[in-house]
């Protein structure tokens, strides 16, 4: 139990994903100018990396690892994750219209949202169990969703404030990015 | 004729569409691994192959691949590209794949590759799309190198490793935290457009005959 506690804490505050490991920026800088944007972003995220985690432990573990094909798993991931969103996609559409609506913009996007594919390949670096990585992929996407969240709250303030007029759009976003990185960093004493 | 406009494929990568400072792509390798020069070339010739290698493969298949199932085609083509120049750095380069870490599979999901061949390789032919590959590959890697230099020589007063700041200098070393990596990509932009801007005025005012 320890451990996944130190796992959840550790990709969502101490190494989250997006303010100290620079997975996921497109998303993170191009959804982030309204808060509820940035929300059904971060929503669509998790639920798809929560999934990836669990689908591409089994092609790792059953798959990959058996046939000793080690070395086709960028290909793989990539190719299952780019499968699961559309399946997620389609599903959602009969399942439930009214998440599909919220999310639905979203999720062709998260295909290249290097988050996904990276929390499949670090899994499996550190050499997760499944629990283990279904947990990680999660956090990691709650990490995500913060950081995302709290940005677009930021800009959201930012647009109607005083900005000098050189600063405006990526530069102003990217130094604001930096301060809230840098906020990011005083987690790091967390865990030893 | 041809030449020139194979020449000007070329340099659109490099100056007018640099994809780091003007279209603003492949954001996530140039903030994670822009701490150290030697990375940032790295990563960007490990890019600059995908993109030359991809974007000719994808030309030549153009009339193969059908539109309807055309991103999976390219996603295909980029992963094995990927794979390939993974292999080679981990069997002739450790160290440096030790350093640039989960990076280099990422490359897989780098926009600029995808961007180019949806809206190039798929819709030219063989030799301009490799052309425009290795400019736009060449783009990111002045771009990369040019942030990671600035990054290593204020955050650690080394370049390429060698040390060329006195020893009187205290190296900043927030720079090459995470935090510096936004803080240094947001000024170094403030600039790059600050110049775009001087230069697109300058030229107005020629063409208007105000200044010589």
């Amino acid at each position: 139990m320890n451990e996944l506690l130190l796992i959840v804490i550790g990709s969502v505050l101490v190494n989250n994903f997006v303010m100290s490991q620079f997975l996921g920026i497109c998303p993170f800088l191009g959804v982030s100018k309204k808060t509820e944007t940035a929300l059904g972003m971060g929503m669509a995220v998790t639920f798809v990396m929560a999934l990836a985690s669990l689908i591409t432990y089994f092609i790792q573990a059953y798959l990959l690892v058996p046939l000793k094909l080690e070395y086709m798993q960028t290909i793989a991931f990539i190719l299952v994750i780019a499968v699961l969103v559309q399946i997620v996609e389609i599903a959602l559409k009969k399942i439930s219209l009214s998440l599909y609506q919220a999310l639905g913009v979203y999720l062709p996007l998260i295909t290249t949202n290097c988050a996904v594919l990276g929390v499949a390949l670090l899994n499996t670096r550190e050499g997760y169990n499944l629990i283990e990585s279904v947990v990680n992929g999660t956090s990691a996407a709650i990490g995500f969703t913060i950081a995302i969240v709290m940005f677009a709250s930021i800009r959201e303030r930012l647009a109607t404030g005083n900005m000098p007029k050189w600063m405006d759009g990526f530069p102003g976003a990217l130094i604001t990015a930096g301060l809230m990185s840098l906020a990011f960093q005083g987690f790091s004493g967390l865990i030893q | 004729m041809k030449n020139k406009s194979l020449f000007h494929v070329f340099t659109n990568g490099l100056l007018n569409e640099n994809p780091t400072f003007r279209l603003l792509l492949g954001m996530c390798p140039t903030l994670a691994i822009s701490t150290a020069a030697s990375s940032g070339v790295g990563m960007g010739l490990a890019t600059t192959f995908v993109l030359v290698f991809s974007n000719m493969v994808i030309s030549m298949l153009r009339h193969i691949i059908p539109e309807r199932v055309r991103i999976p085609g390219f996603i295909v083509v980029i992963a094995t590209f990927v794979t390939i120049i993974d292999l080679v750095i981990k069997a002739f380069l450790p160290s440096m794949s030790d350093t640039l870490g989960i990076y280099i599979p990422l490359i897989v999901v780098n926009c600029i590759i995808f961007a180019r061949a949806e809206s190039y390789a798929f819709k030219n032919p063989v030799i301009p799309s490799a052309v425009d590959g290795l400019g736009m590959g060449l783009g990111f890697t002045c771009s990369l190198t040019l942030l990671s230099s600035v990054r290593e020589i204020i955050g650690s007063g080394k370049w390429f490793g060698m040390q060329i700041m006195p020893d009187a200098y205290k190296p900043m070393s927030v720079i090459i935290t995470p935090s510096g990596g936004f803080l240094t990509l947001g000024i170094l932009l403030l600039i790059v457009n600050g110049i775009v801007k001087y230069i697109g005025k300058r030229k107005q005012m020629k063409a208007r005959g105000e200044i010589a």
